[in-house]
């Protein structure tokens, strides 16, 4: 980790340290509703990076990440809801039957040489099964989802994630960081390097003694293991679960949104894209409202042409741009 | 000298085209062997398999004792046999370096150990200067290099070269073959090359293959080689006499 620090630039250092503390001390000064946006943002700089792990720096397509979230969340908020475990011990099983399914995935698609846009078809090919077979199984609560109840008495049990806002807020900022941490250690390993090459060429991979196969399975069982983790904060955040949203192929997108707008392959870039896209979000459902315009799907408009002009107008992501701005170009990716 | 590579028997076919045709021959240990012929010849072809990018259709591939043929590109080269691409296929968006880290942590755990590596052998490939850049930047004959370079850095008992004197100016190439003689000599690298160029040929091979129609016409050394007249015939044409 040491060389991570040493590697950055003095400016960056001082940027990042002041972003932290500001962050952490923010809770003092901000009301409810700004704080359930910092959750979200952390939520989706996290899921985000997982996700990235995957594409942006192992080269393979995902569009069914929801998956891994849902599983995550469902195991253990059912853990808890017919058993009483708490989601310490459940994420553990979350992560086991997620990164079961990322290993299937993996293996059908890497084994059998299914590539680029038809892998992610597989992927979202078993988010959709999954879908269908969670809105049919009973002890899931079935298409109806599945509910943590409010108990008064555990109102104040952290470790069973039973609190308020604040706990979410650092804990979903623990993971975030946590999650760019890991990231940035991945990235500068041989792993990382291996990721790169099977990216770039995966016959020049294969041509420096590189086991691709290896290489892409790593990533497709660390990003499903993350991603299930993501879930298990969600279903405790907001103590409900159901199969059309957690599975939800619109889910999925949600989750390669901020990577994609902060720029692909980096390791600030999910967490600049999170930054900008939820506040975006908020902003335009306070806009529409203001404006009257009650048209359904008058923010989902909006919120697509900000995509695209940003997508136009900055092809590599924010970061990348960000970076340059700030002068922070020299060392570092 | 014993031999480090034999191909024995070996015959490719791709549906009708049979592009190597019961080829048998041997490259010692220490040595550089070239292998040249027209183009369509089967020299890539021979090259695909000995790399493990094809398997042959029959016969046996054998290198330091063990059989190779079949074995995937990666087993391959884990074996010690590093190879460029006639096509070079840098990784485009990495730097210099790190195309060079990419191969040097093959056979290292730690990724500073593996740029300390990877800066010795762009030193020796007068890449050094250029290691920032992106691999994209480059031009074609830097980025030839670089392929050299990144499967010198696998740390290779052998190392093939598809073409990769094609396209370097006349000082270029002595310089390559002068960088290629100091490994050979210095490391004990085999080496076994495809090449057109005959002036890196001539100063370069210990011995010569000469294939065409994926079938061995001529083997031996170099000045006996181009003095054969189904060489001359085929491949060389008859002002290369002089």
């Amino acid at each position: 980790m040491s060389s991570l620090w040493s590697a950055m630039p003095v400016r960056g250092r001082v940027i990042l340290l002041v972003l932290v503390a500001l962050l952490l001390a923010a809770p003092l000064a901000l009301d409810r509703y700004v704080i359930s946006i910092f959750i979200l943002i952390f939520y989706f700089a996290y899921v985000g990076q997982a996700w990235n792990l995957m594409m942006g720096f192992a080269g393979q397509l995902s569009l069914g990440h929801a998956l891994y979230a849902g599983l995550g969340g469902y195991v253990a908020a059912l853990l808890w809801f017919y058993f009483g475990i708490g989601p310490w011990l459940g994420v553990f099983a979350g992560v086991a039957v997620a990164a079961a399914f990322g290993a299937v995935i993996g293996w059908l698609g890497f084994r059998f040489g299914i590539q680029g846009v038809y892998f992610a078809l597989l992927t979202i090919a078993f988010a959709e099964f999954t879908r269908i077979a969670f809105d049919n199984m009973a002890f899931t609560g079935g298409a109806g989802g599945l509910f943590l109840m409010y108990e008064p008495q555990r109102a104040g049990e952290w470790w069973n994630l039973r609190g308020g806002p604040l706990l979410f807020y650092y804990l979903g900022f623990a993971m975030a960081a946590g999650a760019a941490l890991l990231t940035a250690w991945l990235a500068r390993s041989r792993i990382g390097y291996q990721w790169l090459a099977v990216r770039e060429d995966e016959q020049a991979a294969l041509s420096v003694g590189i086991n691709a196969f290896r290489a892409k399975m790593i990533a497709v069982l660390i990003s499903s293991a993350m991603t299930a983790v993501g879930g298990v904060f969600a279903a405790f955040y907001y103590n409900s679960l159901f199969p059309a949203q957690a599975f939800d192929i619109g889910r999925s997108i949600e989750i390669i949104l901020a990577p994609i707008i902060g720029g692909l392959g980096t390791i600030f870039g999910p967490i600049v894209g999170a930054f900008i896209l939820t506040p975006l979000g908020e902003i335009l459902i306070a806009l529409t409202e203001k404006l009257g315009i009650n048209a359904p799907g008058a923010k989902a408009v909006f919120y697509g042409l900000t995509l695209c002009a940003i997508i136009v107008l900055r092809p590599d992501g924010i970061w990348p741009w960000l970076k340059r701005i700030l002068g922070l170009t020299e060392q570092g990716r | 000298m014993s031999a480090l590579l034999q191909v024995d028997n070996v015959s490719k076919r791709f549906r009708g085209l049979l592009a190597v045709d019961r080829l048998s021959f041997e490259v010692p240990e220490g040595g550089i062997f070239a292998v040249i012929g027209p183009n369509g010849a089967g020299k890539t072809t021979l090259f695909n398999m000995i790399a493990g990018a094809f398997q042959p259709s029959n016969g046996s591939i054998t290198f330091a004792g063990e059989r190779i043929d079949g074995l995937t590109s990666d087993k391959v080269c884990r074996r010690g046999i590093g190879r460029t691409f006639q096509i070079v296929r840098p990784f485009p968006a990495l730097s210099v370096e790190d195309n060079v880290v990419v191969g040097a942590l093959l056979r290292r755990t730690h990724a500073a150990d593996a740029r300390v590596h990877a800066q010795e052998v762009l030193r020796r490939l007068d890449l050094y200067d250029k290691r920032a850049q992106r691999a994209s930047s480059l031009t074609l004959p830097d980025r030839k290099r670089l392929e050299v370079a990144r499967a010198l850095a696998t740390d290779p008992k052998l190392l093939l070269l598809d073409e990769v004197m094609a396209g370097l100016r006349p000082t270029e190439t002595d310089r390559m073959v002068a960088i290629l003689k100091e490994l050979n000599r210095e490391s004990g690298l085999t080496i076994l090359l495809i090449e057109h160029v005959m002036r890196a040929v001539m100063a370069l091979a210990g011995q010569i293959l000469v294939l065409h129609h994926g079938a061995a016409i001529a083997q031996g050394l170099p000045a006996e080689v181009v003095r054969d007249p189904a060489v001359i015939h085929s491949y060389l044409g008859a002002e290369d006499l002089a």
